[in-house]
């Protein structure tokens, strides 16, 4: 082989390299449209309902053009994602939307978001839920994070075909006289457990655990595994214990399925019927739509929650400090966090508003759910909104749920006793708190 | 980035009789550095993509890190300390060579059966070689999606057939040995074939006149495979083995798909199947965001990976070592 071609070859290999570290080195640039048009991407989870705001923005503004990334997604493969983005300081959207359970991790280190108070946020305070506002402002209150989209207003929704045939009541009204405490939801379980109709009572212990520990810790002190200095009390609050009492005699009474929740099983179960009741926040409900189907259309209705009120997730917009279009990403999330697009986004798949305004519009004072038998879920959702105790959450506070829910389920599962279940919830708790 | 490499080639090739000396020391040149030349693509990319990581990961380990903050604190080996002394880690150690043992070693001997089935006189000899790497150009996601569905509790095909034969339903998912033996079958499923293709390729390599000879000196088939096959597929399954090694000890995806829903990353409510990565994973990310813990992690898998490759290499040349027929002395006789 001649010189000629073997140098040839080598500058062909470099080359090539340098392709490669070029490309490698410069991916993910700013992905500008080519018709000039400013586009801003929306990180979600779940179900926001945002489609047909977005088409109004766009028209309304035609330089801006909004791409959606994570509907249907699940908040546990979101929350990761979205943390590596800022970490690295690259790919997340222009808006990302942070759950409340997240939301104290975030503000822990707010420079990685827009002050939203520097683009005259302030004047919007008015618009949300006292509670709510706070939960996006910083613990010195200088810098506001997010601007809040739902919350979510406890319910239990049933499957009326299942009542039926357990010889229960199935009218909504008579449902939610069946239990005004968890004891008489249990009494409730276990008649239906006896009519043998091949389900359950319900879906998972888990789910139910979190409805009653947000319930029994609003209705006490308003906080559950943090106090509200930040010191972990999972051992010795006692609305954490008497909410996995509750929610023992639930697992012992045998009422339910054990269907992992957002399991691959657990949505099968919805498309196969196989439980009768699961605890209902109000963005849950488009959550059963999408799992059960249109098939199952009329034939799950929405009755009061058992105990009294509580409230468990809900989200805020927030804009990264990566974004390239700050102002114009500002602006998209002051429209969708309006009480218009609070609105627009509850008829769409059913988050409740946070924004006072907008739990007074007759738009959601009166609106039905077709696919809940016409439920008034407006009424139903919005009443005690307004009244909502919100439950502090701490630092460490979605590790440490993650390991107190998993000892709900490893007694579900029998694999442990309700008592060392309660043993591995606070040693593991404690063990997460310090990671 | 610019490589400061000089690549370019001598405009044209110096014409021998006016500057002899200059073309001389070119080719020189030439002989002596081109070839280091060829072999840096693969270098320079393995520094940037494989040894900085390694080093900067190295460099996390030694901080508390948390992945959102902006200020980590140097921690020395304070990570590792507490890592040693972690039982969950460890359990995940133990699913991870657990997992690793079911799958392996099966695979492997399922992979040589398989290849010496292939290597015989078969119709449509290629079809079947084809078929049986079929399973490894599926999508490893959907592999596991969907074996994570046939082990299902309650809707799952495998516990369904089980209860047709009158044996109760097992917990793919929340017992620990059953579910190291459930992403064991993906695995297998995935890499037999492969390690069987390799196998073959190395089979066809071995001089045919040996089984000849064999078979004149009164040695049935069983016989040739145990003492011609096996040992001269040494140096194969000692590759195997190591590929298995690596693969098998970083095991994620599987595992990680097996399970679905709220927390899969633990790999069950009791960690019955969270392996080494996965428990990096949860503490790099999510829930706990502790970079510098998750690092540590990292590093101990390259450490525990290097030990068990060498354990294995060790044991392959021990078991080779009395069955090595002497292959210089035949190839000289063969044609």
């Amino acid at each position: 082989m001649g010189t000629f071609p073997r140098h040839r070859l080598a500058a062909v290999a470099l080359a090539a390299t340098g392709v490669l570290l070029v490309t490698s080195g410069c991916g993910g640039g700013d992905e500008a449209a080519g018709d000039g048009k400013i586009t801003l991407t929306v990180d979600v989870f779940g179900q926001f309902g945002y489609e047909q705001l977005y088409q109004q923005y766009m028209d309304a503004n035609p330089n801006i053009k909004i791409v959606e990334r994570g509907t249907g997604g699940n908040l546990d493969e979101y929350s990761p994602k979205l943390t590596q983005w800022l970490a690295a300081g690259k790919g997340a959207g222009d808006v990302v939307a942070i759950e409340e359970g997240l939301m104290v991790e975030y503000k822990a280190n707010p420079d990685n978001f827009v002050n939203l108070l520097d683009h005259g946020a302030a004047d919007l305070k008015g618009n949300f839920l006292e509670w709510k506002w706070n939960q996006g402002l910083t613990a010195d209150g200088q810098k506001l994070i997010g601007l809040g989209t739902d919350v979510g207003g406890m319910a239990m929704c049933y499957r009326t075909d299942l009542f039926e045939k357990a010889g229960l009541p199935t009218d909504r009204e008579q449902v939610s006289a069946l239990w005004p405490t968890w004891e008489d939801y249990i009494a409730t379980g276990e008649k239906f457990k006896a009519a043998n109709t091949g389900a359950s009572f319900l879906d998972a212990a888990t789910n139910t655990f979190n409805t009653i520990v947000l319930q029994t810790a609003g209705n006490a002190q308003g906080y559950h595994y943090y106090d509200t200095s930040d010191n972990l009390v999972v051992d010795t609050n006692p609305a954490v214990k008497q909410a996995w009492d509750i929610t023992m005699n639930i697992v012992n009474a045998g009422l339910s399925g054990k269907y992992g929740s957002w399991s691959e099983e657990w949505v099968s179960a919805f498309k196969q019927a196989k439980f009768a009741t699961i605890a209902c926040p109000a963005w849950m409900t488009g959550v059963i739509e999408g799992n059960a189907g249109p098939e199952a259309k009329g034939k799950w209705d929405i009755a009061r929650v058992p105990g009294n009120g509580g409230n468990w997730g809900g989200s805020h917009l927030a804009v990264p400090q990566q974004s390239k279009h700050q102002d114009e990403a500002v602006k998209l999330v002051k429209f969708l966090t309006s009480a218009e697009g609070h609105i627009g986004a509850f008829k769409a798949k059913g988050p409740l508003p946070s924004s006072p305004q907008a739990l007074d519009d007759p738009a959601i004072t009166e609106a039905t759910n077709a696919y809940f038998s016409d439920a008034p879920v407006g009424k139903i959702f919005g009443e005690g909104a307004k009244t909502l105790k919100p439950v502090y959450m701490g630092p460490k506070n979605q590790a440490v749920r993650t390991e107190v829910e998993n000892a709900v389920r490893t007694v579900e599962l029998g694999q442990r006793s309700p008592d060392q279940g309660w043993q591995d919830a606070i040693n593991n708790a404690k063990k997460a708190a310090a990671k | 980035m610019a490589l400061q490499l000089d690549a370019r080639p001598p405009a044209r090739p110096a014409p021998r009789d006016s500057r002899p000396s200059r073309a001389g020391r070119l080719s020189r040149i030439d002989a002596k550095y081109s070839p280091y030349l060829y072999i840096a693509p693969f270098f320079v990319i393995f520094a940037i993509f494989g040894a900085w990581p390694l080093a900067y990961t190295f460099w996390v380990s030694l901080h508390d890190w948390d992945l959102l903050g902006s200020n980590p604190t140097f921690v020395g080996a304070d990570n590792y300390t507490r890592l040693l002394a972690d039982s969950d880690f460890w359990h995940s150690v133990v699913n991870t060579l657990g997992i690793f043992v079911i799958s392996t070693l099966p695979q492997l001997l399922a992979a040589l059966w398989l290849a010496n089935l292939l290597n015989r006189q078969l119709r449509m000899r290629t079809g079947w070689r084809m078929a049986v790497l079929v399973p490894n150009v599926t999508s490893t996601a959907a592999v596991a999606i969907v074996f994570g569905v046939l082990f299902g509790r309650e809707f799952g095909m495998v516990n369904w057939l089980l209860d047709l034969i009158g044996v109760d339903g097992i917990e793919w998912k929340s017992n620990r040995f059953a579910s190291w033996v459930a992403i064991s079958t993906m695995v297998d499923w995935r890499w037999t074939g492969y390690n069987a293709l390799i196998f073959l390729a190395a089979m066809q390599a071995i001089p045919r006149d040996l089984y000849e000879a064999a078979a004149i000196d009164g040695a049935n088939r069983a016989r040739q495979f145990w003492t011609i096959t096996v040992p001269l597929l040494k140096p194969t399954i000692i590759f195997c083995v190591i590929i298995s090694t690596i693969g098998g000890l970083q095991l994620f995806t599987e595992p990680r798909l097996f399970h679905s829903g709220t927390n899969a990353i633990r790999g069950g409510p009791l960690r019955e199947s969270q392996t080494m990565t996965m428990y990096m994973f949860e503490n790099a990310f999510a829930p706990y965001y502790n970079f510098g813990y998750g690092s540590a992690v990292a590093w101990l898998l390259f450490a525990l990976i290097a030990i068990v490759a060498a354990i294995n290499v060790l044991i392959i040349r021990r078991l080779g070592a009395g069955a090595r027929p002497d292959t210089g002395k035949r190839k000289g006789g063969s044609r």
